[in-house]
């Protein structure tokens, strides 16, 4: 099983909708990115789908958090991710979600789906079941691999 | 109120030191909103002079009824609403952050202004004027967020001023988005995007700020407050049905409004913390319209309810961002 990578600021509206996934149940772990550089690098040793909240705006750039960024910028992080999902809200237009588009181009993972705010209730049984059977089929995926190596 | 009969602003007046920083939502709100700084100058909305020629009569009093009761709500949110919630402010960089939001609604209060000098006769402009000030609707919701701005519960006032960034404007914001969807008066629909962009950070600040004050109270206070904020959610909803109804219903767009409505009713809680209240079937936003507010918006992001065979990998993103390693 994969696991579950976050990141959620002061507002913690991303950490909200994660903990409403109640994905420790299906045996995906989760990390959260740390907020401050005092609170520690976060490192991950397994593939992990992204859970990132889009900053707002449009033309100042900064879709990105810049704490998502430095654990992107890691390699070893890098290395593993399989899937990004993005947070946002459309009134920022052309913006919405825009984080997703930038990490899914720049990491060449696919982008697996788009929330607003905190999510609604559709959101978060889509995302959990959907997570559910995307790191099921990673898994066989790559035991057809070794079976055919 | 003070002594001397006047809005009391502050108690104390310490210099603000952008050094020492309480809350990091502050900075990143302030930076936000000064990146996202326009002025209606910019906006060619003259451009839009031919395509206003072509709307009927019916849907020329429509619209122009529609900015006039949106400049009604950001005069209230300029000039009252954003200037109410300084005296609760929790650090001088919120004060700061509320003297913005304040400003940018009167951009957006004089922004009408300038769509109406464009587009519509003094005439025109006159009579809706006189509409806004009789429609009932209007002014009921002008006043039932008055009165919270007037109280004197800081956390109510937040829950109204939110209601009032996150929900009382789209049934307006309505009609602007459903020209743009067919390709009608689009640089007004532009500035009313800038406006719209504005709003979201609004809501989202102050939203923020009043879940910061729920942890300050106790539980039993929190519960009270849920139940305000949603008692508060369903008086202002079904005036905002009766106020679509008297400015739609002549188009036949009532319905698609509503939906439109809830959408945004839903996110005015998250926005104060709280989960979704419509159902999905309830706030299905006509697509044509969630497009013209997000062209994001209508693809597929949904890589899990598809087959799984093909989903966005993303295309080429400009990024304007330097601490990028790869």
């Amino acid at each position: 099983m994969g696991s579950l990578v976050y990141f959620s600021s002061v507002s913690e509206n991303t950490h909200r909708f994660v903990q409403r996934l109640g994905l420790e149940e299906l045996g995906i772990s989760v990390h959260r990115i740390p907020l401050r550089p005092a609170d520690g690098f976060l490192t991950v040793d397994e593939p992990y789908v992204l859970v990132v909240p889009t900053y707002g705006g449009g033309n100042e750039g900064g879709s990105v958090p810049r704490q998502v960024r430095k654990f992107l910028n890691d390699e070893h992080n890098r290395s593993f991710i399989r899937g990004v999902i993005a947070a946002g809200n459309t009134n920022f237009g052309a913006a919405y979600c825009i984080a997703g588009d930038i990490i899914a181009a720049k990491c060449s993972v696919p982008y697996l789906y788009a929330f607003e705010l905190l999510g609604t209730a559709e959101d978060v049984s889509r995302v959990r079941d959907g997570l559910g059977r995307f790191w099921q089929r990673q898994s066989q995926n790559s035991g057809l691999t070794r079976l055919s190596a | 109120m003070s002594p001397t009969g006047k809005l009391k602003l502050i108690d104390r007046v310490s210099a603000i030191n952008w050094n020492r920083v309480e809350d990091e939502k502050d900075v990143e709100v302030w930076d936000r909103l000064v990146g996202n700084f326009w002025l209606p100058e910019k906006v060619p909305v003259s451009n839009d002079i031919q395509s206003w020629n072509t709307l009927s009569a019916a849907e020329k009093v429509m619209t122009t009824r529609v900015f006039t009761g949106l400049t009604l709500l950001d005069t209230i949110q300029g000039t009252v609403g954003a200037v109410s919630l300084i005296p609760d402010a929790l650090t001088p960089h919120e004060e700061a952050v509320y003297t913005n939001i304040a400003f940018m609604e009167s951009v957006h209060a004089k922004s009408y202004s300038s769509i109406f000098s464009t587009l519509i006769s003094t005439k025109e402009i006159d009579e809706a004027f006189a509409w806004s000030e009789e429609n009932p609707y209007l002014q009921k919701k002008a006043e039932i967020v008055l009165e919270y701005y007037r109280g004197d519960d800081p956390l109510k006032r937040k829950v109204a001023s939110t209601m009032l960034e996150s929900f009382l404007f789209y049934s307006g914001f309505y009609a602007p988005m459903y020209w743009s969807s067919r390709a009608k008066l689009t640089n007004t629909a532009d500035l009313i995007r800038l406006i719209i962009r504005d709003e979201a950070v609004h809501g989202y600040y102050i939203g923020y700020k009043y879940q910061k004050g729920l942890q300050l109270v106790t539980e039993a206070e929190r519960e009270e407050l849920k139940a305000y904020t949603f008692d508060l959610l369903f008086e202002l909803y079904e005036n905002e049905v009766s106020y679509t109804e008297s400015l739609y219903s002549e188009l036949g767009l009532v319905e698609d409004v509503k939906a439109f409505l809830r959408y945004n009713a839903n996110k005015a809680l998250m926005n104060l913390g709280y989960e979704a209240l419509f159902p999905k079937e309830d706030t299905d936003v006509n697509p044509a319209i969630l497009a013209s507010l997000s062209p994001n918006a209508d693809e597929n992001h949904d890589f899990f309810s598809g087959s799984g065979s093909s989903y966005v990998i993303g295309k080429a993103v400009e990024t304007e961002d330097d601490d990028w390693d790869f």
